[in-house]
């Protein structure tokens, strides 16, 4: 057992920190929210970004650096833990690195998809040239996605969809919808679901947004209304979509912006140290001092589990539980590190951003509000913790 | 002992739900977050119509004479319907010293002005750091014949935007101890020299700062006595926090009762939500945190009413009443999911005011030294 990085790890790191510094524009960290842990203010769910985001992406694809984790035979390199040493310092920049393509559906297709599918898309995706929205919740389909009614109908050489997703990030911000919908009514609930590639232009797809409580839009909501979706962009097998879509929960948890925890609380320390209170700087204060120990440590914590979690996949062991206690464990710390925040600015906490004297850029306010939602996206607290207990530990269902 | 309100209370609590039920929903909180906080005015003149802001004035001045557990019942109902108004700042930290420390002419030029909802106030403290101490304050009046000058800043001035009247804590003397040497002026929000800039909070509340450049303040608008300015400060937080705390627990209950209503309603695996043993956990532990913290702040209110003067006490219920809000909004967003995160749902609304009114009239470090003091340490 070694918690040290291997000397190639170390001038891998080193490489990847000095060629995202150098891609950065000058107004960056005024421009990007990115709140550690939250969904609402991620630079590559905003149109804003988007030109800068897929120039970046491009970028990291050309360098061979979006696919790390995949297999060599894929043009990838094998190595989770080189993917996770890209992601943390991506995310300490507050740059999104590659997204949902590269995460999720990239390991997806490699695992599942025909031969067909691999070599049209594998390529492009890891060149960074692909961008995905997920298909997944419905209105009345959220923690309950077996719930979902959203139907691809087959009418012999296509498919045609009608329904509503929703809760859709960056749908209006990116390319194709990584769709999951129902092929057999008659199926059982968790059966009978089918994986699509859609393009977004598509005839039919309306996306109508919607904004959230840091006033970003975010997420939208999608409507498919008769949509002809031609067969060979399904994903895998027909009516094992919701086998699929678990198949890659255990890469999608890994991405928790742990360079964005490590970058906030370096900030926040330094603040402490320049600001001053009862005629003391606020470093010295016992209650300011205990909370930013207990802060620290749990960030410490996530980190182990972050290379742990990426050495289990590059061993090929099934890493469910410990990507599911990453996610449930990362989101609840972005909660923990708002608050102990929000207590140590005392009134300049919330501040909006575009307050006079706002400290840290505003990033405390408004990271108040994005917290939220850290722990309802991609699976709530609740989900990751029956998930823990019934996978992981063998509890009954 | 009992815990029976009156049935004057009782009157005043259901007057004031239907009114605010009627007269203040949503939407009208939701434009004044989008558009910069501010206060709907034509509910201000209602309200004051309704005598809420003579509710603990005496009537000599236009008030009705209540106690303060009856103006803790209001807040609460208030706090229920995210009633947007400068009321707390106004009465609590702008009448109440005016009353107890102003001269005659002082109290008769505002009072009855007050009383009629014709005027709003507020207390200018907080500098840099940010928290009530006396060391930190350093904004300077100098003596110059009959006038002092002004020249600094005061920040988080809360209502600042909407007052009509400030009572200004300044520096007028140095001496060993920093309690000693601060000296209330009351003054316009438009005497010249004076720049009334906002702070925006990620809430409706439209604090800002006042920043002075050689403003001239006759001395006869000195509040209580000049260099002994601290104590009035102490004494007018205290009441502002317990305030503020009656607030917060109206708001924390509404909160809990949107996250109940939609718990019993919402269907995923084929039941409704609140039957899931996470979520019932999460309603336990408002409850408890909720009902513990509105215990706190009624008793403190109703000391207080019968002339209890505790510090002690007081700090508890503004403690505890900040983190049962704050506890409440945020789980009740767990209990919610994405829609709660949308603008267009009303419980961000609750979740923005808890953090800003935690943070107001003292947050949780400020009322744990009061605490901690009081039990001795």
């Amino acid at each position: 057992m070694d918690y040290q990085f291997t000397k190639e790890e170390m001038e891998f790191k080193e490489e990847v920190a000095e060629f995202v510094k150098a891609q950065l524009p000058a107004d960056w960290e005024e421009r990007v929210l990115y709140w550690p842990g939250g969904y609402g203010t991620w630079p590559l769910a905003e149109a804003e970004f988007r030109p800068f985001y897929m120039e970046f992406n491009r970028k990291l694809g050309e360098k061979g650096w979006l696919s790390l984790a995949w297999p060599r035979e894929f043009g990838g390199s094998n190595s989770m833990i080189k993917q996770a040493i890209v992601d943390d310092l991506t995310s300490y920049y507050r740059v999104p690195a590659g997204g949902a393509a590269q995460i999720i559906a990239g390991p997806t297709i490699i695992a599942v998809g025909s031969q067909k599918m691999k070599d049209q898309w594998l390529p492009r995706i890891a060149r960074g040239e692909v961008s995905i929205w997920l298909g997944y919740s419905e209105p009345n389909a959220g923690s309950d996605l077996g719930a979902l009614q959203t139907r691809a109908m087959d009418r012999g050489d296509h498919y045609v969809i009608n329904g509503q997703k929703t809760w859709s990030t960056g749908a209006h911000a990116t390319d194709y919808c990584w769709l999951l919908a129902r092929t057999d009514p008659q199926a059982g609930k968790h059966a009978g679901a089918t994986l699509l590639l859609v393009d977004n232009e598509t005839p039919g797809i309306t996306i109508r947004p919607i904004i959230n409580i840091c006033e970003t839009h975010s997420f939208n909501e999608v409507f498919f209304d008769d949509v002809k979706v031609p067969k060979e962009n399904v994903v895998g097998e027909v009516n094992r979509g919701f086998h699929h879509v678990m198949l890659a929960l255990q890469y999608e948890r890994l991405a928790v912006s742990t360079g964005a925890f490590r970058r906030f609380l370096e900030e926040l320390v330094r603040y402490c140290r320049e600001n001053r209170r009862y005629g003391l700087p606020l470093a010295e204060a016992p209650l300011i001092r205990d909370r930013m120990a207990a802060i620290a440590t749990e960030i410490e914590i996530l980190y182990c589990y972050y290379w742990y979690t990426a050495w289990l996949i590059d061993q090929g062991r099934f890493a469910t539980r410990e990507a599911s206690a990453i996610k449930l464990f990362a989101t609840e710390l972005s909660k923990k590190l708002v608050e102990a925040s929000m207590d140590t600015l005392g009134p300049y906490g919330p501040l909006h951003k575009d307050s006079w004297r706002v400290p840290l850029m505003g990033r405390v306010g408004l990271g108040y509000l994005d917290a939220v939602s850290g722990t309802l996206g991609a699976g709530t607290s609740e989900i990751q913790r029956s998930v823990i207990a019934t996978r992981g530990l063998g509890l009954p269902r | 002992m009992h815990f029976e309100p009156s049935e004057e209370q009782k009157i005043l609590k259901k007057t004031a739900e239907d009114f605010l039920g009627k007269e203040c929903p949503k939407d009208l909180v939701r434009g004044l977050v989008l558009n910069g906080g501010g206060y709907p005015k034509n509910l201000w003149h209602q309200m004051a119509k309704l005598g809420w802001m003579g509710l603990i004035l005496p009537e000599a001045y236009g008030g009705s004479g209540m106690t303060f557990r009856d103006l803790a019942i209001l807040l609460e109902v208030m706090g229920y319907y995210l009633c947007p108004s400068p009321f707390i700042s106004t009465i609590l930290g702008g009448a109440l010293p005016i009353l107890i420390h102003g001269t005659a002419s002082q109290k008769t030029e505002y009072l009855p002005r007050l009383a009629a909802g014709e005027m709003v106030l507020t207390m200018a403290v907080l500098e840099e750091s940010g928290v009530y101490a006396a060391q930190d304050i350093e904004m300077s009046a100098v003596r110059k014949g009959d006038d002092f000058v002004f020249n600094g800043c005061k920040l988080f001035v809360p209502n600042a935007l909407d007052a009509d009247q400030i009572l200004c804590l300044t520096r007028t003397g140095k001496a060993i101890d920093p309690a000693q040497g601060l000296t209330i002026f009351l003054l316009s929000t438009r005497t010249p020299g004076l720049t009334i800039k906002p702070m925006k909070s990620i809430s409706h509340n439209c604090q800002g700062a006042l920043v002075f450049d050689n403003v001239k303040i006759p001395s006869q608008n000195i509040l209580g006595e000049e260099g002994h300015g601290w104590p009035v400060v102490l004494e007018a937080l205290s009441w502002a926090a317990l305030g503020q705390a009656a607030e917060m627990i109206g708001g924390a209950r509404a909160a809990f009762d949107l996250a109940k209503t939609y718990a019993k309603e919402r269907i995923q695996f084929d039941r409704p939500i609140g039957s899931f043993p996470a979520i019932q956990a999460y309603f336990t532990d408002m409850w408890i945190l909720l009902t513990g913290a509105r215990m706190l702040t009624m008793k403190a209110a109703t000391n207080l009413s019968k002339g209890v003067i505790a510090e002690g006490e007081i700090a508890m219920a503004k403690a505890k009443a900040g983190e049962a809000y704050r506890t409440v909004t945020t789980l009740s967003h767990q209990i919610f999911g994405a829609i709660g995160f949308c603008l267009e749902h009303d419980l961000h609304l609750f979740h923005r005011h808890a953090i800003t009114a935690d943070h107001t009239y003292g947050g949780v470090e400020e009322q744990h030294k009061i605490i901690a003091k009081a039990i001795g340490l």
